[in-house]
């Protein structure tokens, strides 16, 4: 017989307060397990883990963003934001969901530093922007560069939540007026888990903390350091559409019969060919649909750069880049090089033919 | 940048730079090159120049009776991979969405299935090539570099390209910018060498045509 009895400070003491039973631990183990495609026997030793594991520290600050990643974790049904705050997370910071305001919010932030030194987790959400001196977004009178350092120095890890944190997103496409960097620019000497999206999935967002509350690690994580069991698989390789691809069925327009047939959404601009997120399998609202569900194509809102790459309606196949008037120019170019050529050929041969000599 | 970003931008309008300036160099050269004038009187019953110029491009798509037993397996090929490239490069979605983009012209595709199957037998055929003209001997005799070269930037993308769509050994991003990439080097090494005879073949073959019209040559 397994021992489930909870310790102080640990989230099956939390549980238990709350009246949660081993059956419904077991129950979440078992979802937590299925999301990161583990084996079915995984969400026990999860569940058991659970139980016995503290709850983790978690500083979450908000840079250049626009706070849909945080309105998307508000929404994730398994766990619930409330789960995450009450039984898996402490949650010692977070300036939208806290009571406090201004001193008493930044006391809070450097008191949760000091209590869990070397231990906290950093959820961080917005790009950071660096353009004169960081002076286009700050708090409390300090710029985010500051506070990210800061806020960092002692911690375990950070979790970039979001396009903006993990690759730059929006602040950071083309003309990038305030220098916005993403969060690995200028956090180096720690481990830095990007959990992209346009928001994240928020199952995604709560599914990756969980998985370092249960197993005391970082999970695995693919080249642009999001987790694996999440990021692992392309949009394209898990769309329901994915068929009509394959046969070469794709709707022309959003409005005709093959968009109302369900048909394929490349022709369209959809980057799911390119694009890695959980959207396809974990879905959103509660595992309600996706975009491409809806009728839109994907538009590569996890991956890095995905403001500038060619429009959100020209298909992979297209140039990034509108036909260039220089291609129209090479050919004027081309044809007046060639009778130029062909002009000195005629002259050479004319003067050789004057000449008396052997015509070439 | 990724390496898709740099394929779809500046490697891709390079390459198509490059290639209009030299298709357009080399036709209206070739075109305005000066000509030797025929002064000899056509012979009885020679047909008029467009005639002679059918006749000549149409006698040549297929190996005299003569020559059948030497050339006719090199020819079948060639065909096979002739056809099987523009089956491929007119009938898959991804490209026609390509040409559509550069031209505004579009048309209906086939399955992908069906373009992966003649793709496999396009790049059979090429490899067959290949091997021909390494191991026959008169082959092997008058090839030089750049019908090696044209071999190969002719293959490449038909590799890369089923790789790409079967999502072989690499992720799709990278298998994509890796296909356009051997696109664009395609492109940019299309007008200056061999590979110049898709367009050239026409203007060759009907002048040989219009020449052994004239002076009575059966063809």
């Amino acid at each position: 017989m397994e021992d489930w009895s909870p310790e102080a400070g640990t989230v099956g003491e939390a549980l238990t307060r709350q009246g949660v039973s081993r059956r419904a631990l077991l129950k979440y183990g078992s979802y937590l397990a299925t999301l990161m495609a583990l084996p079915p026997t995984a969400g026990k030793a999860i569940a058991q883990s659970l139980a016995k594991a503290k709850r983790q520290s978690v500083i979450y600050i908000s840079f250049q963003e626009c706070t849909g990643c945080l309105e998307s974790l508000t929404r994730s049904f398994s766990p619930s934001i409330e789960d995450m705050i009450f039984n898996l997370i402490s949650l010692d910071y977070q300036e939208t969901l806290q009571a406090a305001a201004g001193e008493a919010a930044e006391k809070a932030r450097q008191d949760a530093m000091a209590a869990n030194k070397g231990k906290y987790v950093v959820v961080v959400d917005g790009s950071v922007p660096t353009a004169d001196n960081g002076v286009y977004s700050t708090i409390g009178g300090k710029t985010n560069v500051e506070i990210l350092k800061e806020t960092v120095a002692d911690a375990m890890a950070v979790l970039s939540v979001g396009t903006c944190a993990s690759f730059g997103g929006l602040p950071y496409a083309n003309p990038n007026p305030t220098g916005a960097v993403p969060v690995s620019a200028l956090v180096t000497d720690k481990p830095v888990i990007n959990v992209s999206g346009c928001p994240p999935v928020p199952e995604v967002i709560a599914g990756t903390i969980a998985y370092i509350v249960t197993f005391g690690k970082l999970p695995p994580l693919d080249r642009h350091n999001r987790p694996t069991p999440f990021f692992g698989d392309s949009i394209h390789d898990r769309c329901y559409r994915r068929p009509f691809y394959d046969k070469g069925l794709f709707a022309k327009a959003f409005d005709d019969e093959g968009a109302r047939n369900g048909w394929c959404l490349y022709e369209l601009g959809c980057k799911g060919p390119i694009t890695y997120n959980s959207c396809a399998t974990v879905k959103w609202n509660g595992g309600t649909s996706y975009p491409i569900q809806s009728g839109h194509s994907c538009l590569g809102c996890s991956e890095p750069n995905f403001w500038d790459l060619g429009g959100f309606y020209r298909p992979l196949p297209d140039p990034t880049d509108k036909r260039p008037a220089a291609v129209g120019a090479a050919a004027v170019a081309g044809a007046a090089v060639g009778i130029a050529t062909a002009a000195a050929a005629r002259s050479r041969k004319r003067k050789a033919t004057h000449e008396g000599g052997p015509s070439k | 940048m990724t390496l898709l970003d740099f394929a779809r931008g500046p490697a891709i309008d390079a390459a198509l730079i490059v290639f209009v300036f030299g298709i357009a160099w080399r036709l209206t050269w070739l075109l305005f090159l000066p000509h030797s004038v025929d002064f000899s009187p056509p012979r009885p019953r020679a047909p008029g120049r467009i005639a002679g110029a059918a006749k000549g491009f149409i006698r040549h798509m297929w190996p005299a009776s003569a020559y059948a037993g030497r050339t006719m397996f090199g020819v079948i090929n060639s065909y096979v991979f002739h056809i099987g490239l523009a089956i491929v490069v007119l009938g898959f979605a991804e490209h026609v969405l390509f040409i559509r983009d550069l031209t505004g012209f579009t048309w209906a595709t086939l399955p992908t299935g069906i373009i992966t199957v003649v793709a496999v037998v396009t790049l059979a055929a090429l490899v067959v090539q290949l091997m021909r003209r390494l191991f026959d001997p008169v082959l092997k005799l008058i090839s030089t570099a750049g019908d090696y070269w044209a071999w190969f930037v002719t293959t490449l993308p038909v590799a890369t390209g089923i790789a790409t769509v079967s999502h072989l050994w690499l992720r799709y991003e990278d298998l994509l910018a890796i296909h356009i990439l051997s696109v664009c080097l395609f492109l940019i090494s299309f007008p200056f060498g061999k590979l110049m005879h898709a367009f050239i073949v026409f203007i060759t073959r009907s002048q040989t045509g219009i020449t052994y019209s004239r002076r009575g040559a059966e063809i």
